[in-house]
């Protein structure tokens, strides 16, 4: 009910969903003992690594944490170059 | 018979680690189960204050430990009910008075005597966090809905799981069903979702808690209280009942929706 209200004073989110968004990030890191930077870090030289040996296109790829229950788990959609088109053009 | 070795732990100091102890203790013994309470903090002893026995401490936990009593000698019997001892800790020692195995071995010697050994850890994940978990069958972590005590709850969870004492379960303590229902205080739902582990207990925000703590008379003596009352109900879970969760606004849909959530989460993993 007071939902429009607040949108008509230009509510600010619920301080339980800033506790909730803040919290879901820092167990993340915390539970793998790993800084945000130091996972960047991983990410980028993982795509080094990749990249030497098959074509992928930076820009689509996705790696992140992904949860069950207490289980972390690094999640990485890496889609790869079609290799018979280099194949027809050579 | 056999007792349960039960560890309350929380990392964070404050969540209300030695009144959950205390009040379980209490409402464990007022239906007829025998128990004996562990202080494990060594050094900041408090539970013999909260439970209102601090009058009657002759020997403590160290002196058992090092040889200077039995262990009988160091066991104080709570009048009000007919079987709820403490054994106190230590003030003037510290941690390292006292090992792990010191403790396997003396909560051994109680088991045959008693259905449950509740253990009072100290906060920290250091040496006294260890001397409680390492005797503990089952884990109980309580933690309050603010970051700081659910980011520490979830080191103790971690903790408690790479010592395979795991699953730990959780009370949650201090909610305050008014900030909930604003949109201030995290849900049960949500400390639930980040933690994923299962629920024990909620205990409301009730300023009977400090007048009963105040008298040294743990509010779970009489249920008459909400938090009085949500203790016997946690009581009645750790003995296997399936007790739904009180309704703590009638008006709201709030908490019917933590009873399905319990119902749902409460049997099976």
């Amino acid at each position: 009910m007071s939902g429009w209200l607040d949108w008509l004073v230009g509510s600010k989110p619920k301080s339980a969903d800033q506790a909730k968004e803040r919290l879901k990030l820092v167990l993340i890191h915390d539970r793998i003992d790993l800084t945000p930077d130091a996972l960047d870090k991983m990410k980028n030289e993982l795509l080094q690594v990749i990249s030497k040996y098959v074509e992928i296109d930076p820009g689509s790829v996705r790696i992140q944490m992904s949860q069950e229950g207490r289980e972390q788990r690094l999640v990485a959609d890496i889609p790869l170059k079609v290799a018979s088109s280099r194949k027809r053009a050579g | 018979m056999s007792a349960t070795v039960l560890t309350v732990s929380s990392g964070k100091g404050g969540v209300g680690k030695t009144t959950t102890t205390a009040n379980l203790a209490v409402a464990l013994a007022s239906k007829g189960q025998k128990v004996v309470c562990i202080d494990g903090d060594i050094g900041l002893r408090n539970l013999d204050v909260v439970l209102g026995l601090e009058n009657r401490i002759v020997y403590d936990l160290v002196d058992v430990v090092e040889g200077r009593c039995r262990l009988r000698q160091a066991m104080i019997r709570d009048k009000r009910l007919p079987e709820l001892y403490l054994i106190p800790a230590a003030q003037t020692r510290d941690k390292s008075a006292v090992s792990p195995s010191d403790m396997v071995r003396l909560c051994d010697d109680l088991r045959s005597d008693f259905d449950w050994v509740l253990i009072d850890s100290p906060a920290g994940i250091e040496r006294g966090f260890r001397n409680a978990l390492a005797p503990a069958d089952l884990v109980v972590v309580v933690t309050n809905p603010e970051v700081s005590a659910v980011r520490d709850a979830d080191r103790i969870i971690g903790l408690v799981d790479a010592e395979e004492k795991g699953p730990a379960r959780l009370i949650i303590n201090r909610l305050n069903p008014a900030l909930v229902k604003r949109g201030d205080m995290l849900t049960p739902e949500d400390v639930l979702e980040l933690l994923a582990i299962k629920l024990l207990g909620i205990v409301p925000e009730d300023e009977f808690v400090i007048m009963s703590t105040n008298r040294g008379q743990p509010v779970a003596f009489d249920g008459k209280s909400r938090a009085g009352t949500a203790y016997q109900n946690i009581a009645r879970r750790l003995r296997g009942e399936e007790v739904p969760f009180m309704d703590l606004e009638e008006k709201d849909g709030f908490f019917h929706r933590i009873t399905r959530l319990f119902k749902n989460g409460g049997d099976g993993k």
